[in-house]
């Protein structure tokens, strides 16, 4: 209310449009010389970051700044923090990396680091993997191909049933649905269901005992207790790759699985694989998160 | 014989969407030969049952018909909107909403550039053409030029939002954000454009008063460029005329350059430009004052467009774009910081003497508040274009803020009170069905701003921290899940504050429904202040 007895000093225009005039109030003061403020600041910025195109390249700048520049610095600076560490990582005998514990603790942050980058997309970030891919938990001590740091960075460099890599782990469990009557597979589940102490018909599970013995101790073994050396999982324990209830069980027996982890090593990945002294760090990472043998 | 020329050509228009409809190489294609055939064998039959009549056009009065359709259009795609991006923020929040049944249709990556555009050129877009051609008359104090070619121009702009949206649906796009829509569809609406560019013109240059109002000059600004925006954003060559795909003229960081500097210009002249032409009529009028400065006007005009346009490269820091290009827009954005608020000074000093009114009148409040929003986000604005400031901004949440905070708070909300000061004039009618309704509406949608920008404030700056936190050894601490993870409860919060955006709408729309069509309720009068 105040403000409006001072209006009427200030006159208007002369112009009206639909009942709306206008004031001839001057530009504000302060808009003005912040308005100036932003222009002068802008002349100087203009004159010390590179800013202005010529025919050809454009003004530098007279602080001589790059966003490249500037990256290359931060990087610089970290390799340097770094120093040897790095090169340390790749030529350590992993079975002995216990006995330097600051190489260790190095390995562990490194590797961590690696694994939230590359591999969290699959195992998860907390790295328990996922049932609804097949994704196996690393915080376990049940594992599929061997739980020794060495055994964990040989299956990161090579993965498993991939075709980049000769030395890839492999396996293949074939699809029982061509091969065994529905009877029987739904007699087998049953005694998978019974080893592995969950509740199940006891008639069919003694039925698929011998569907077991006939078809499947080759690779899981004679009590299921599973083989390494082909990656055939324990059957008997409650940990599943892809879920131990019996409609996933029939879903296994009848397709099979064929679960595939690519190479990491950069001798595999070119463009973004892992490099000997990261495929080292993030061994000892996962061996480090609980279940490491 | 303009009768007989015109069902020649919706003939020939139909016929051929029906060869194109037949021939088509892809399914959002064949759609929208579909909806052309569908929508020009309709305009046939009606011409043709219409020939001979005589038309009468009361050319002594104002053409009020095509704004009451477009504040119908406007309130109707503002709903759509909104209720899109409550879904889509919900989707955010429970990534289960992606529904199996919705796959490729309605998933989270189509039902976004649905919603945008459906927020900016339908919501917007109406808005912006319904007061352009309301404005337009009263301060020219001159019917609409150009007969039936305003109607044109509504028509179809809804043309183009239909096929728009459904191409969005259907997965056709040109991967231009803001810009999604491929070769046909812009080349409609370039023709729809120039008519609506005609329209104004037309109408200032045979106006009554002796100048030119200050709305009409950011009216026709934006009209402008956008046209001139869009035409070189969209340079392309269609692989097939009976096919949607198109390929881009510019490649790479060209590429990249061109479709910000319209991206950051479509900010510029479509939601502050053209929105500021609607403020400086809306404003005054509602607060029965003189505009507070005529100088001021005209100096952050100029200023407000000539800098605008160079602002672009500030949303490529960091990227290929040349250190130099990125400086520019930089330098450009923060310059322009006194311009923009130039607009703000004006509509908000209009009210000295006013004052009360924000007591008494919801609409003037909500101007206020629209008006204090864009004041926010203009400054906000040119301080996320500071490359340090972006490197932790970029990518993040906060940009979503920001746009919201602009997007719902100055542009929804002059939107808002435009709507209520036209209804009842359109529909002449003494007043709002409900002004303790309007009250509502404020409330819901002030909060709702409130909510949704500050958890997006909140989770952006969070993520960006995250993003870049390294240990001692300088190794990343976080994966990108991580982040993720822990955005969950601002992102609860946004839907919700998304959600009380929406029911203020549609509260809005049901009291403009009432105002309009229903009985005016007696309601008390509020007192003005002392």
């Amino acid at each position: 209310m105040t403000r409006n007895d001072k209006t009427p000093t200030v006159q208007t225009t002369g112009h009206e449009w639909d009942g709306i005039e206008e004031l001839n109030n001057p530009l504000p003061r302060w808009w003005l010389w912040v308005f100036y403020a932003t222009i002068v600041w802008g002349i100087w910025y203009t004159i010390a970051y590179p800013a202005w195109p010529m025919i050809s390249g454009a003004t530098a700048g007279y602080l001589g700044f790059s966003t490249r520049g500037d990256v290359a610095t931060d990087i610089a600076a970290a390799e340097e923090a770094r120093s040897g560490l790095m090169e340390k990582l790749a030529a350590v005998d992993l079975t002995q990396l216990p006995q330097d514990p600051d190489l260790q603790a190095f390995a562990v942050s490194a590797g961590a680091s690696v694994f939230r980058a590359n591999c969290a997309q699959c195992h998860g970030a907390g790295a328990a993997g996922n049932m609804s891919g097949g994704f196996p938990n690393l915080l376990d001590d049940d594992w599929l191909w061997g739980g020794s740091i060495t055994d964990v960075a040989a299956t990161v460099t090579n993965g498993v049933r991939n075709d980049s890599s000769p030395d890839a782990r492999w396996s293949q469990m074939p699809a029982f649905g061509e091969m065994l009557e529905p009877a029987d597979i739904d007699a087998v589940v049953n005694h998978v269901l019974a080893i592995s102490g969950q509740e199940h018909d006891a008639a069919l599970a003694e039925k698929g005992a011998q569907v077991f013995a006939d078809n499947c101790t080759g690779c899981h073994g004679e009590d299921g207790h599973g083989m390494r050396e082909v990656g055939a999982p324990n059957l008997t324990d409650a940990v599943w790759l892809y879920g131990g209830t019996p409609e996933k069980l029939k879903e296994t027996v009848t397709y099979a699985r064929f679960g595939i982890m690519p190479a990491w090593s950069e001798q595999f990945r070119p463009a973004n694989g892992l490099s000997q002294a990261e495929i080292n760090a993030v061994a000892a990472y996962v061996h480090g998160l609980g279940g490491g043998e | 014989m303009w009768d007989w020329i015109k069902i020649a050509v919706f003939g020939v228009v139909a016929l051929f969407a029906a060869i194109a409809a037949n021939w088509a190489r892809d399914l959002a294609y064949q759609v929208h030969a579909l909806i052309v055939m569908a929508v020009a064998a309709g305009l046939f039959i009606w011409s043709v049952r219409r020939t001979g009549e005589p038309a009468a056009p009361r050319l002594d009065e104002y053409n009020d018909g095509v704004i009451r359709a477009g504040a119908i259009a406007t309130t109707f795609w503002g709903l759509a909107g909104f209720l899109v991006g409550v879904i889509i923020a919900l989707q955010l929040a429970f990534p289960q909403l992606n529904l199996d049944v919705l796959q490729g249709y309605g998933n989270f990556g189509r039902l976004r550039p649905l919603h945008t555009s459906a927020v900016i050129f339908a919501f917007g877009g109406n808005a912006l053409i319904m007061s352009t051609f309301y404005i337009v008359q009263r301060t020219s104090a001159a019917r609409l030029w150009g007969g039936n070619l305003g109607w044109f121009v509504f028509w179809g702009y809804q043309l183009f939002i239909v096929l728009a949206a459904t191409g969005y649906l259907l997965g056709e796009t040109q991967g231009k954000e803001y810009a999604e829509p491929e070769w046909y569809v812009d080349i409609w609406l370039t023709v729809v454009w120039v008519a609506f560019l005609l329209v104004t013109l037309g109408t200032i240059i045979k106006r009554k008063e002796p100048h030119i109002y200050v709305a009409n000059w950011f009216l026709l600004s934006f009209i402008v460029t956008v046209a001139m925006l869009h035409l070189v954003n969209n340079l392309s060559v269609p692989v097939s005329i009976w096919g949607s795909k198109s390929v881009q003229l510019f490649g790479g960081v060209q590429d990249a350059m061109t479709q910000w500097w319209y991206g950051h210009n479509a900010v510029g002249f479509f939601l502050t430009a053209g929105f500021l032409g609607m403020m400086y009529y809306f404003v005054p009028k509602q607060a029965g004052r003189p505009v507070y400065s005529y100088k001021l006007s005209i100096i952050h005009f100029w200023a407000l467009i000539f800098l605008y346009i160079w602002a672009g490269p500030h949303h490529l820091h960091y990227t290929a774009l040349p250190d130099w290009a990125s400086t520019l827009g930089m330098v450009f954005s923060v310059i322009l910081w006194m311009p923009s608020w130039g607009g703000m000074i004006n509509g908000l000093m209009t009210l000295s003497g006013a004052w009360d009114k924000i007591r008494t009148d919801p609409i003037m409040r909500m101007m206020v508040i629209s008006l204090g929003f864009y004041g926010m986000s203009t400054f906000e604005g040119p301080m996320m274009s500071i490359r340090a400031v972006n490197s932790l901004s970029h990518y993040t949440d906060w940009t979503i803020g920001h746009v919201h905070s602009g997007a719902l708070g100055w542009n929804g909300m002059i939107t808002f009170s435009a709507l209520y000061f036209l209804v009842p004039r359109l529909w002449h009618r003494e007043r709002l069905h409900s002004l303790s309704a309007v009250s509502w509406h404020f409330w819901l949608a002030t909060i709702g701003i409130v909510l949704y920008a500050a958890s997006m404030w909140v989770t952006g700056i969070m993520e960006g921290l995250m993003w870049r936190e390294v240990d001692a050894n300088g190794f990343l601490v976080n994966s990108f899940a991580d982040t993720v993870a822990a955005k969950f409860p601002m992102y609860v919060v946004r839907a919700l504050g998304g959600g009380m955006y929406l029911t203020g709408a549609i509260i809005m729309a049901w009291n403009l429904w009432m105002t309009a069509f229903g009985k005016v309720r007696v309601a008390a009068v509020p007192t003005p202040a002392e």
